[in-house]
């Protein structure tokens, strides 16, 4: 063999050899190091307080969009927590498959107002979105909740895998957890719950509504309900809270069925403090917020007042 | 009107009619209006299944199962009885499949057996194209005693089955790799563009959201088999397998168009057994055989001489240079006989083992508003119409939980779809009445009916949280849809592992409200197994498979 051969042979296999193993030393991860940090982020969509308002309006008024529109400017108006040119997000409570009449979703006719209201503060966008139980398309469908904000509005965004962000909520339950990019990406977030009976948690209004934000494996959460409820609360402060409680669910929930579970309230309550917020809500269900574990234990954790009338109550008839 | 431009009509059709029957299994899907008001009855827009109900072998084949023809399935005429006077048109200008066969036949080759002199002999007839009589007279033998299995190779049926649960998912998730792909190398418009393409495609092609099948490799390695032997022979399941062609071969039998040939101008160039689709012997010195003829039209149009023309009533005499057309089918009295009496046999070996009845699956969940297992056997065409339409993606093709007599027939798989309450879905698109058409009355019932039951809850208490671990949760509850709910909590004091008492709600089945839906397994937090899954018992089609010895009410 001549040496130029020999080079040229020995040369040629050398060189797949090192291109080989530095490929196989270049992926090399012993430590798993690869895995992507999940986001951290303050999510404050928080308006700064006012001395000038109650925290906590109701009012009453068979006509949904009365009743919204009283106890919404009893807070301020919707001037106080939307300014031109923002983008709002609302979160109804979309989660079942049923119809308005049963109570298990938020009222169609509130969503729609409140998108309307948004709009004519200036809003530069209004998103509805939840993340639904059964199926979001039936779901949004038949609440009535897509139609509704649509034609106010609103874009509609159901769940898609896609738009899942890994945020680290920093709580006592909850760590890293997928959140829909639609509850963190905005400038104003709106809490639209409704009131509702829940077999574990007792009931489920403002707080509990959070659920809806994250994906992932969120049924297992009711092994530490209430613990995982006021982690989310601290995680995502909405700018104001909008509790239906025009049809109020008293057995069966939280998905209901049965119209003879549902009482007729007509009322709409606004606030800008989460936890008095359900407090006062709870008590359509003949409940008082210091019985019931997630609420005072978002009271006892600083994240809002459970005493609504101590924070600045007031009803509007 | 020359022969040439009959011949792109034809290949007009055939794009047409694949294009049809694939937009239909397009939209046999949840794209119902629903509108708040209206909590009734979801209806799908348009008959999804209608080319199913046009297919003869599965008019015929249910006919002998069951002794009725159901609803559209009426519709099969217009494919029969142009067929008795014009021979296999469907085969040659409709069928979606065969269009695939010819369309995939026709790719050019690189190998020299499928070139020149090599693709002439291979087109010409061949005994194993008898087979598919023999397979459709076993099948037709076996639906008289009672078990349906034409659908596993009916073309229509075969096509929607592999279409809506093997080929549209792996579309799906396979677009769903690329976008995340291109996405994954981080430039922005690169990843918008890929996102806007992938937009337009899904709003095409794809549902809402990714299917998952169960066995659908059984259903696609099946499919791409039947479409890769095209390759190697021209149209080998036209020729040789399928039992659909077959019967229309018989129903040829006295057709009244045919081919004519004309000796003295042919000088057996073998042009017209270059591009010849049934392999029916369309050359002069062949015995042209009507049966086998897709009247494709293409030896008389690649003709160069006009010696081969397709006209009404062809006569010409059967010389020993240019044998007359035969309308006899080529098979034989004892094989005939051998078919018929294995197809007689087929119901007696399946119901003789234990898969039908005495030790039928206990997952074997089957669709709301199905025919008791007897009469579901004996309808259900395994098109999968059902498995593609299910808003939940619950509806699957089973491998072995209905036996291999049920081979591809639907179970509902309830760990990845629960049967939604008020959906009819898949009664609505069944062509053959397996599953009838319920309405929503019969599918939720009232106080004077009782609902539509697949199936009763149970719970592995070792596994539930609240049962065997003291850890609150009540997820099946809550996801529990019947009004008063059939799972219930009773709170109970225990003692956990460090000896103190704590209060738990342990959840409870009611079987006389429970309908079987399946969304307490499909929503229960132990991941990998449920510890609440349903098994068939107490479903509302079978007298016999229930739990309780009566209901309380209703």
């Amino acid at each position: 063999m001549k040496r130029r051969e020999f080079i040229k042979k020995a040369g040629k296999a050398a060189a797949l050899a090192a291109v080989t193993g530095a490929t196989g030393f270049y992926f090399h991860d012993r430590d798993m190091t690869s895995y992507a940090a999940a986001i951290t982020k303050s999510r404050s969509f928080e308006i700064s307080k006012d001395i000038n308002y109650p925290v906590v309006a109701l009012a009453k008024n068979e006509e949904y969009i009365v009743a919204l529109n009283r106890a919404l400017d009893a807070v301020g108006g919707i001037g106080r927590f939307v300014k031109s040119g923002e983008k709002v997000t609302i979160k109804p409570n979309v989660a079942w498959d049923r119809t308005p009449e049963q109570g298990a979703n938020t009222n169609p006719v509130l969503v729609a107002e409140m998108v309307r209201l948004c709009l004519s503060a200036g809003a530069a966008e209004v998103i509805v979105s939840d993340i639904t139980c059964n199926d979001p398309r039936r779901t949004f469908l038949r609440s009535g909740i897509k139609e509704a904000a649509e034609k106010a509005g609103a874009k509609v965004y159901l769940e898609a895998d896609e738009d899942f962000l890994t945020f680290d909520i920093g709580g006592e339950i909850l760590g890293k957890w997928p959140v829909l990019k639609h509850f963190v990406r905005t400038d104003r977030l709106i809490n639209m719950p409704i009131v509702k009976h829940h077999s574990l948690s007792e009931c489920t209004i403002g707080m509990k509504n959070l659920y809806g934000i994250i994906g992932g494996r969120r049924s297992q959460l009711h092994q530490h309900i209430d613990q995982s409820i006021v982690d989310l609360t601290a995680f995502c402060r909405p700018t104001l809270t909008v509790v239906d409680a025009t049809r109020v669910m008293h057995r069966g929930g939280p998905q209901g069925g049965s119209l003879a579970d549902v009482t007729i309230e007509n009322s709409v309550i606004c606030s800008t403090d989460l936890v008095a917020a359900d407090s006062r809500g709870c008590e359509f269900l003949g409940l008082k917020g210091d019985i019931v574990g997630h609420i005072s234990l978002a009271h006892r954790a600083g994240l809002g007042e459970i005493d609504y009338k101590k924070a600045g109550y007031k009803e509007v008839v | 009107m020359t022969i040439k431009t009959v011949r792109n009509l034809r290949r007009l059709s055939q794009v047409l009619f694949f294009g049809i029957f694939f937009w239909l299994i397009l939209k046999t899907n949840f794209e119902v209006n629903l509108s708040p008001g209206n909590s009734g009855h979801i209806m799908l827009p348009y008959p999804v299944s209608i080319a199913l109900q046009f297919d003869p072998l599965v008019a015929i084949s249910t006919l002998l199962a069951n002794g009725t023809i159901y609803k559209g399935l009426l519709w099969c005429l217009a494919v029969l009885i142009p067929t008795i006077f014009l021979g296999r048109f469907f085969c040659g200008w409709v069928c979606p499949l065969g269009s695939l066969n010819h369309w995939i036949s026709e790719i050019p080759s690189e190998r020299m057996k499928r070139k020149g002199k090599n693709k002439i002999e291979s087109n010409r007839y061949k005994k194993y194209q008898r087979i598919k009589y023999y397979i459709l007279l076993f099948f037709l033998a076996a639906a008289l005693t009672g078990t349906l299995q034409a659908g596993l190779l009916d073309p229509l049926p075969l096509l929607a089955r592999s279409l809506g649960t093997a080929v549209l998912p792996v579309m799906h998730s396979t677009s769903l790799g690329l976008l995340a792909w291109v996405k994954s190398f981080g430039i922005g418009p690169l990843g918008a563009l890929a996102q806007g393409v992938y937009d337009v495609f899904a709003a095409i092609f794809l549902p809402f959201r990714q299917m998952h099948f169960h066995t659908i490799l059984t259903i696609g390695l099946f499919f791409m088999a039947i479409l890769i032997i095209n390759r190697i022979f021209t149209r080998f399941w036209c020729r040789g397998i399928c039992p659909l062609g077959a019967l229309l071969g018989i129903f040829s039998r006295y057709a009244i168009f045919g081919l004519e040939k004309d000796a003295s101008s042919c000088d057996h160039c073998n042009l017209c057994l270059h591009s010849c689709q049934g392999a029916d012997g369309p050359d002069i010195g062949t015995r042209w055989r009507q049966s086998e003829c897709h009247v494709c039209l293409n030896c008389q149009a690649a003709c160069p001489r006009g010696s081969l023309k397709f006209k009404f009533f062809p006569e010409h005499e059967d010389t020993k240079d240019n044998p007359a057309p035969t309308q006899k089918i080529d098979v034989t009295r004892r094989k005939v006989a051998a078919s018929i009496v294995g197809g007689l046999a087929l119901t007696p070996l399946f119901r003789s083992g234990d898969a039908f009845e005495k030790n039928a699956s206990p997952y074997l969940i089957r669709p709301p508003g199905s025919a008791v297992e007897k009469d579901f056997i004996a309808r259900c065409i395994r098109c999968g119409q059902c498995m593609r339409v299910c808003p939940n993606n619950a509806l699957h093709p089973t491998l072995s939980e209905a036996g291999l007599e049920g081979l591809w027939s639907p179970i509902l798989i309830a760990r990845i779809g629960y049967c939604e309450p008020t959906c009819t879905l898949c009664g609505q698109v069944c062509p053959t009445g397996a599953i009838i058409e319920l309405t929503l009355r019969q599918k939720v019932g009232d106080e004077n009916m009782p609902p539509n039951r697949i199936g009763t809850a149970f719970f592995d208490r070792g596994r539930c949280l609240p049962w065997g671990m003291n850890i609150p949760c009540i997820v099946c509850e809550e996801w529990c849809p019947t009004t008063p709910k059939a799972i219930y909590l009773k709170r109970d004091d225990v003692t956990n592992s460090e000896g103190k008492t704590i209060t738990v709600q342990l959840p409870h089945v009611d079987p006389e409200r429970c309908t079987g839906c399946g969304a307490c397994e499909y929503a229960c937090p132990v991941e990998d197994k449920a510890a609440i899954y349903i098994t068939s018992v107490g479903e509302s089609r079978s007298p016999e498979n229930q739990l309780l010895l009566q209901r309380k009410g209703v």
